[in-house]
């Protein structure tokens, strides 16, 4: 376990920036949520909440990245507290960016059910790729929040289970974009959904490779090193 | 680890010289050990940094390197140092062209009480016997290579003493260099000077690697990530890591070390 700085002054700073950085978290999660309940129902007033809460996770990211800085300058960072600080600065761009992505999809769900031209059933297409990827957002930032490796290491296998899942919709929503050319409009935005979730999936799969970076020191981005599905009970172990 | 091999057959897998090889080193104040087994190679024209809290034996041993130790009694050392294919620790060793090759320059400036220029002279005629001309020469490449040359050319008569701390310490490094050595030993160059002093010792440092190996005992750390290119981690008089530079404060491998060098330490 790491234990305490001798500046308790430093650990207070450093735990300023993980709570704010798991508070923006929360909200990101919360946002998409929310994104995927208005495109399951068409609830516009939680569609506005979505694109409001982006601005607070807009702000957030500002004065993290300034409190990041701060901390840099101010304390010179070395090895796993370094490694920390680097990876807090490329978590909070993802989660400012999956913030985007549920923005996105809350906007598609307003306008999709006020124009009521819904003909293809467009939220049981997704909600298998959602609900997984829901799960692993939330994973990633539990992996982050408690520096765990091994969690982190099955996340990312799981990204390659959530692409399929995207591939798949992509190819059901064409064959009934082909039967039927009245549902192409619904079928579009469906398709725009998906693939907003599939890159929440992606920006979860980097949130893992960050905390593994931090715990083990070892960049595995654009590497081999990343498992597939099959490997991760083996190298899990 | 084979101590019999000479500097020139020992090349390392990444391709660098080794200058010095330290095995087995263990080195006593009277009863009291304050090294204890310290296997240590240090690489040709390459920057060493030793870290470690005070006491942890790191300018201890530095002073092994060139048996600075020798000019106290009661003190003394065991295992081996190869430098040039001898162990430098045995018996019979020619400590004083020994300390010609491995020069050395401490914490506070020490310059002679006499002029810049016989500051650097003393040295040189220590060792070599110089033509007027010649000894002008080398005065003034010393000098340049210590980067102090501009700031001196037109007082070269005057003392020594008069110029600043960060100049005193550039005439200490220029009166190191001048004797032509292999090895620059530094006891914490810059502990004395002000922070535009030691931005030019570094730079220093980095200019002289390029024919020299230095070895730099620093209690900043930043300095040892800034100057070195391998850093070795001392605690109680024992090596705890040793590493690249690069390595040692990004991801270093032991625990200790990371507590060190995060300020985790104590």
């Amino acid at each position: 376990m790491i234990g305490e700085h001798s500046s308790k002054q430093y650990d207070n700073e450093l735990e300023a920036i993980r709570s704010k950085v798991l508070l923006m978290g929360g909200i990101v999660e919360t946002q998409f949520l929310d994104a995927m309940t208005c495109f399951r129902i068409g609830n516009p007033e939680r569609a506005d909440r979505v694109m409001r809460e982006d601005d607070a996770v807009n702000q957030l990211e500002v004065s993290l990245d300034d409190a990041c800085s701060h901390l840099i300058v101010r304390r010179q960072p070395a090895a796993n507290d370094l490694r920390t600080i680097m990876a807090t600065i490329k978590v909070i761009t993802d989660l400012e960016r999956i913030g985007d992505e549920a923005t996105k999809i809350a906007r598609t769900a307003k306008a999709l059910h006020a124009r009521g031209a819904v003909t293809v059933n467009h939220y049981e297409m997704v909600r298998g790729i959602a609900n997984n990827t829901s799960d692993m957002l939330h994973d990633a930032l539990d992996a982050f929040a408690r520096n765990d490796g091994k969690q982190a290491l099955q996340l990312i296998a799981q990204d390659a289970v959530i692409d399929h899942e995207f591939r798949s919709i992509m190819r059901n929503l064409i064959t009934f974009m082909m039967e039927d050319p009245r549902t192409i409009s619904a079928a579009l935005d469906t398709l725009w959904v998906a693939k907003a979730i599939e890159r929440i999936g992606d920006h979860a799969k980097n949130i893992a490779e960050y905390v593994i970076y931090v715990v083990e020191g070892k960049d595995i981005r654009h590497t081999k090193t990343a498992p597939i599905p099959d490997d991760v009970p083996a190298q899990a172990e | 680890m084979n101590t019999q091999l000479s500097q020139e057959n020992v090349v390392p897998m990444n391709g660098k010289r080794k200058t010095i090889e330290i095995s087995g080193l263990n080195f006593f104040y009277g009863k009291t050990q304050s090294l204890t087994n310290v296997n240590l190679d240090i690489h040709e024209k390459q920057v060493t940094a030793f870290i470690g809290p005070s006491g942890c034996g790191k300018s201890t041993l530095l002073r092994t390197l060139n048996r600075m130790y020798d000019l106290y009694p009661g003190q003394r050392a065991e295992g081996s140092i190869m430098y040039r294919g001898r162990n430098i620790l045995e018996e019979g060793q020619d400590v004083n062209m020994l300390r010609a090759k491995v020069g050395m320059v401490f914490q506070k400036p020490t310059p002679f009480p006499m002029s810049i220029y016989d500051n650097i002279a003393f040295g040189v005629r220590l060792y070599e016997d110089l033509s007027k001309g010649e000894m002008d020469e080398r005065v003034e490449w010393a000098l340049k290579k210590a980067a102090l040359w501009t700031e001196v050319k037109d007082k070269l008569t005057k003392s020594g003493l008069s110029l600043s701390g960060g100049q005193q310490q550039r005439l200490c490094i220029a009166r190191g260099v001048a004797v032509k050595p292999d090895v620059l030993l530094l006891d914490e160059p810059t502990s004395a000077l002000d922070p535009i002093s030691t931005s030019k010792v570094e730079e220093l440092i980095s200019e002289l690697k390029q024919d020299y190996t230095i070895a730099i005992v620093t209690h900043n750390m930043q300095q040892a990530a800034r100057c070195s290119d391998y850093t070795a981690y001392m605690y109680l008089g024992e090596l705890v890591e040793f590493g690249e530079t690069d390595q040692i404060f990004m991801n270093p491998a032991r625990k200790e070390t990371q507590d060190y060098i995060t300020g985790r330490f104590g």
